[in-house]
C-alpha cells in the first residue's frame, strides 16, 4: 500500500533546511533557550557507590556570592510520583550509585553555581556496593521480558543434541564493553515555572514523551507541561527518555518562581547520569552441516541492569530471525548492580547482538573454507524462522552480492594472515546488518494553510535525521504540492502528538500522520483552501504490520591494516549496502548510513566505559579518555542503497535508517582483522594489544 | 579578582568586566549570549567551541577571556551572510557536512583556518615533506581537522566539504 500518490518531491536530494542555522550556530539548543534572567543549577552528587547520605552542610555553599538557594533530600519537596526511581530524584537520602544526584544549588552564575556544589560538606554511611557483571554470578535473573516488550528466552527443537551430533560448530564467547552515547551536545535543560505552568526547554528525542514522564514525576495535568526541543545536539538513545537532570532542573526551578533555571551535564556528569549502553557477554554457538547449512543456533546474552531500574538491553534479538536453523535457543540473564541507569543506545540489541553472531558466522565459514558471503547465503531463510511469517521485503542476499561486487571481494583468497604490503598486514571482512522497520502505534499531524504556504505541524524531532526537511518532502507529495511551498513545524509540545525519535520509527510514523493530515486536508477543503484552513488527522492500523515481518537489511565491508611490529590498525575501507525501503532524501540518508558506520568503526576499534569497581564510576569519563573516531581514523566510509519497493510497511514504503548503519560494522572490521592477521578478537575493541599476530 | 575588557565579537565591539577565571566560551556564551560558539566538554578535548582569535583557531574553553583585551574574535556566525555565505560555509551545506549541527560552528571556524594554514604553508604530522607546500589532500584535511569531534559521523563529508571550499580559498 504504498500509496502516495505522486512522487514529486521525495526521494530529491534536498540540502538540508535547517542546515544554515547549524553551520552559523544560530540554531538554539535546549541551553541556549531565550529567557530573561536566568539562574543556573549546580548538581551535588554522591561520591560513593552505595549507602546513606547522612548530613549535607550547606553554609559554605551559601556563602558564595550569587548562590540563592541549596537544594537537598532533606527539604526537597514531595514529587507526585516516585514509581521511576532514576526520576525520584532527591526523594531519599538512599544512595544507588555513585554520581547520583543529592542535592543542587541555584546560583546567578553558572561559575557560582558550580564552586558552591563543590561546597556542600556531605557525610554518608557507606554500605558495600556490587558493580561487577560476571557469567558465573549465582544471582543473575530472567527479566520478565527484554526492551521494550520482547521475550527473555526463546526456544525451538534441539539446539544441545544438534549441536553435539553436527560436523562442525562454533561455541565461543564474545564480549561488548559498556559504552556511552556522548552526543555533542550535553543534555541540558532550562525550566521555568509560571504558577503551576511548567515550561521545559530540553534536549531530547520525544518532546511529548518528556511532557508524560514530567507531567506525572510531578502530579500535573499533561497540559499544565509545555516542552520546546526544536534542535537537538544529537542523542543517539540518550536523549530517548528523560533522565534524572530534567526532574531537578524543575524541582530547583519550583523553588524561585518566575525565573527560569538552566542546567547543563558536564561531560563528565553525562557518564553516570545519562544512560549507556551494557555491557554484553554472548554466549554463541552455531552448529551446522559440511555443506555450510546451519542446524542450531544458541545465543545465551549476560548483561547488566541499575538496580534501581531495570534496563534488559534486547542483545539476543537478531539470533532469533537472522538465518534458517530447526534448532534454536536464545537467553538474557541480568545481573542488578549498583551502577548508574543504563538505557537505550543506538540500535540497543541489535548493534551489540549482531558482534558475536556474525564473527561467529566467519569463523564457522573458516571452519568449513568456505566463502563468508556463501555462507550467509546458504543460511538465508524463506520465513521469519521465529514468528513463521513471510518478511515483507528480505534483501539481504542482494546487499550481500552488490556489495561484494563494489568492494571487489571477488577472488579473495580466503586464508588469514597471507596479504602483506610493507609492514602492513592486509584484510577484508564482510558482517550483515538488519534492523526492524518500527512504526509507533499514535502520532498526529495538521497541516494548516498560510499565508499561500501549506504548513505541517507535529511534535516530531530533529536529531540531525533530516526531519526538517524530509517531513516537508512528505507534506509536499502527500499535497500534491511543490516542496517549496510547504513549511515544516515540529520539536514542540503546541503541535500535535508525535512518538518518540527512537527504533528508527520516525519518518515511517509521522510520515504516516502527515499523509492522513494531507489526505483529510484535501478531503475537507479541496484544492483551493481559504487561509487558515487546518485539518488533524492521526496514524491507522496498518493491518499488514501483523502478516508480515518487517525488517531492514544490510551488508558491511571492511578492510583493515594491522601493522606487523606494533599490532596498530587501521581501517582505510568501509563500504555499506542496504535494503531499507523507499528513501525520501538521498543526501541526508547517506549521512545517517555512513554516520552510523563511522559510528561503528568507532565501537570496533576505540569505545569502551572503563569502570572503576572499587568506585564504582567510569575512569574514563571525557573525550579524551573515552575515545571516539576521529576525522583521521575514518578515510573512506561509503554507503549505498537498493532500490526497495515494500507495499507492506506503510503508506510511504520507508524502513528507518538511523540505526541500521551501526549494527555489524564491529564485526566486519574484527572478521577483516582476522584474515589480515590470522587473530581471532572476540572482546571488543579491537585494540593493538588484542590484535597484534603470535601475542 | 575582576577585570575590565574590551574586544571585539563578529566585528562588534563588547566591553564587560569579568571574573579572572571567565573563559571566552563562558565569556560569549553566558555573560555576552552569543551562543553560535558551543560547548561540548570545557577541556579542550572536542574542538565544538573552536572560534578565531585574530584569524587564528583557538578553543574558547581554554582562552581565558581576559587575555582577550582588544582581540578580534570571530565565531561561525560572523563568518557570511546567507546572501553571501564564506565558501567553507557554503560548502558544508552542499556536502551534508553536518547532521546534529552541535559540533558544526567549531567545525566550520576550525576549518577556515586549515584553509589559511595550508595556504601559509604551515606543515602537519602527515604533510610528506616539511621544508614543501601542503597539498589539500583528504589526507591532510583529515589530520588537521582531527581536534574536532563528530558524534554523528559526518567526518567523510567535512572532508569533502573542506577541499571544495579549499579549491576556491587556497585554488588548485
Amino acid at each position: 500500500m504504498t500509496d502516495v500518490a505522486q512522487l514529486g518531491a521525495i526521494g530529491r536530494d534536498l540540502a538540508r533546511r535547517d542546515g544554515w542555522a547549524k553551520i552559523t550556530g544560530t540554531a538554539p539548543y535546549a541551553y541556549e533557550s531565550p529567557v530573561r534572567r536566568p539562574l543556573f543549577c549546580g548538581p551535588v552528587q554522591a561520591t560513593i557507590a552505595r549507602g546513606t547520605v547522612t548530613g549535607m552542610d550547606t553554609a559554605a555553599a551559601l556563602t558564595v556570592d550569587g548562590v540563592i538557594d541549596v537544594v537537598t533530600p532533606f527539604g526537597a519537596e514531595q514529587l507526585a510520583s516516585t514509581s521511576d526511581k532514576e526520576l525520584a530524584v532527591l526523594q531519599t537520602t538512599d544512595v544507588a550509585f555513585r554520581g547520583q544526584f543529592i542535592g543542587a544549588v541555584i546560583a546567578e552564575s553558572p561559575h557560582a553555581a558550580r564552586e558552591a556544589a563543590d561546597l556542600v560538606a556531605v557525610t554518608y554511611r557507606t554500605a558495600e556496593h556490587d558493580t561487577r557483571l560476571r557469567p558465573d554470578r549465582d544471582d543473575l535473573y530472567t527479566p520478565d521480558t527484554v526492551a521494550p516488550d520482547f521475550p527473555a528466552d526463546t526456544g525451538q527443537g534441539d539446539p544441545d543434541r544438534a549441536m553435539a551430533t553436527a560436523d562442525v560448530t562454533v561455541q565461543q564467547t564474545y564480549t561488548t564493553p559498556m559504552y556511552h552515547n556522548n552526543p555533542m551536545e550535553p543534555h541540558a535543560t532550562t525550566a521555568l515555572w509560571d504558577g503551576s505552568d511548567l515550561t521545559l526547554w530540553d534536549s531530547t528525542q520525544g518532546v511529548h514523551p518528556v511532557r508524560a514522564a514530567i507531567a506525572e514525576v510531578f502530579g500535573l495535568d499533561e497540559d499544565r507541561v509545555h516542552v520546546v526541543c526544536p534542535y537537538v545536539g544529537g542523542g543517539f538513545g540518550s536523549k530517548g527518555t528523560p533522565h534524572a537532570h530534567v526532574v531537578l532542573a524543575a524541582l530547583a526551578a519550583r523553588t524561585i518562581p518566575g525565573r527560569p533555571v538552566k542546567l547543563a551535564l558536564t561531560r563528565q556528569q553525562m557518564f553516570s547520569l545519562a544512560g549507556y549502553r551494557t555491557p554484553t557477554i554472548q554466549r554463541v554457538g552455531l552448529a551446522a552441516d559440511r555443506s555450510g547449512r546451519l542446524a542450531a543456533v544458541t545465543m545465551d546474552v549476560v548483561e547488566q541492569t541499575s538496580r534501581i531500574k531495570e534496563f534488559a538491553e534486547q542483545t539476543g534479538l537478531p539470533a532469533r530471525m537472522m538465518y534458517a536453523a530447526p534448532h534454536r535457543r536464545t537467553t538474557h540473564r541480568l545481573a542488578a548492580l549498583d551502577v548508574p541507569v543504563n538505557s537505550w543506545m543506538r540500535a540497543p540489541g541489535e548493534c551489540p547482538g549482531m558482534f558475536g553472531p556474525e564473527v561467529a558466522m566467519d569463523e564457522l565459514a573458516v571452519s568449513l573454507g568456505m566463502d563468508p558471503i556463501e555462507l550467509r547465503v546458504r543460511n538465508e531463510p524463506d520465513v521469519d524462522p521465529e514468528s513463521g511469517r513471510p518478511f515483507s521485503s528480505r534483501n539481504l542476499v542482494a546487499c550481500l552480492r552488490t556489495g561484494a561486487d563494489r568492494f571487489g571481494w571477488a577472488g579473495r583468497d580466503p586464508l588469514p594472515g597471507r596479504r602483506r604490503e610493507g609492514d602492513w598486514l592486509v584484510g577484508t571482512g564482510v558482517a550483515a546488518s538488519v534492523y526492524p522497520a518500527n512504526r509507533m502505534p499514535a502520532s498526529t499531524a495538521v497541516i494548516r494553510y498560510q499565508d499561500g504556504r501549506y504548513v505541517a505541524e507535529i511534535g516530531a524531532a530533529d536529531l540531525g535525521t533530516g526531519t526538517w526537511t524530509t517531513l516537508a518532502q512528505i507534506a509536499a507529495d502527500a499535497l500534491d504540492e511543490p516542496v517549496e511551498r510547504t513549511e515544516v513545524r515540529i520539536g514542540d509540545t503546541r503541535y500535535p502528538f508525535a512518538s518518540v525519535a527512537g527504533g528508527s520509527s520516525g519518518i515511517a510514523t509521522w510520515g504516516s500522520a502527515v499523509v492522513e493530515a494531507a489526505r483529510e486536508f484535501r478531503r475537507k477543503f479541496g484544492r483551493d483552501p481559504d487561509d487558515g484552513d487546518a485539518a488533524e488527522a492521526s496514524l491507522t492500523d496498518n493491518p499488514a504490520a501483523s502478516r508480515y515481518s518487517t525488517y531492514a537489511f544490510g551488508a558491511q565491508f571492511a578492510e583493515a591494516r594491522v601493522h606487523a611490529g606494533t599490532g596498530e590498525i587501521r581501517v582505510p575501507r568501509l563500504y555499506g549496502v542496504f535494503a531499507a525501503g523507499r528513501i525520501v532524501n538521498p543526501r541526508t540518508a547517506r549521512s545517517q548510513f555512513v554516520g552510523g558506520m563511522t559510528m561503528g568503526l568507532s565501537m570496533a576499534l576505540f569505545e569502551q566505559s572503563l569502570f572503576d569497581h572499587r568506585f564504582g564510576h567510569v575512569v574514563n569519563h571525557d573525550l579524551a579518555e573515552y575515545h571516539i573516531a576521529t576525522n583521521a581514523d575514518v578515510p573512506d566510509v561509503r554507503a549505498d542503497w537498493l532500490d526497495e519497493h515494500d507495499p507492506h510497511v506503510n503508506p510511504l514504503g520507508t524502513k528507518g535508517i538511523g540505526e541500521i548503519g551501526i549494527v555489524g560494522t564491529a564485526a566486519a572490521v574484527a572478521n577483516a582483522v582476522h584474515h589480515a592477521t590470522g587473530v581471532r578478537v572476540r572482546d571488543l575493541p579491537v585494540t593493538l594489544d588484542r590484535a597484534l599476530p603470535g601475542r | 579578582m575582576r577585570a575590565d575588557i574590551e574586544l571585539r565579537v563578529d566585528g562588534r565591539p563588547c566591553r564587560t568586566t569579568l571574573d579572572t577565571r571567565t573563559s571566552l566560551l563562558d565569556l560569549l556564551r553566558d555573560d555576552l549570549g552569543d551562543t553560535s560558539v558551543k560547548k561540548g566538554c570545557d577541556h579542550g578535548q572536542c574542538g565544538a567551541c573552536t572560534v578565531l582569535r585574530d584569524g587564528r583557531r583557538v578553543l574558547a574553553c581554554l582562552t581565558l577571556a581576559v587575555t582577550c583585551q582588544g582581540s578580534d574574535v570571530t565565531t561561525a556566525a560572523g563568518l557570511g551572510s546567507a546572501e553571501r555565505p564564506h565558501p567553507v560555509q557554503r560548502a558544508f551545506g552542499d556536502h551534508d557536512a553536518l547532521q546534529c549541527g552541535y559540533c558544526t560552528p567549531g567545525q566550520v571556524c576550525s576549518a577556515v583556518a586549515v584553509l589559511d594554514e595550508i595556504r601559509d604553508g604551515v606543515p602537519s604530522a602527515v604533510t610528506p615533506d616539511v621544508a614543501g607546500r601542503p597539498e589539500l589532500s583528504s589526507a591532510e584535511v583529515a589530520e588537521r581537522m582531527s581536534g574536532n569531534l563528530c558524534r554523528c559521523g559526518a567526518y567523510v563529508n567535512i572532508v569533502a566539504a573542506v577541499r571544495d571550499a579549499g579549491r576556491e580559498v587556497v585554488g588548485g
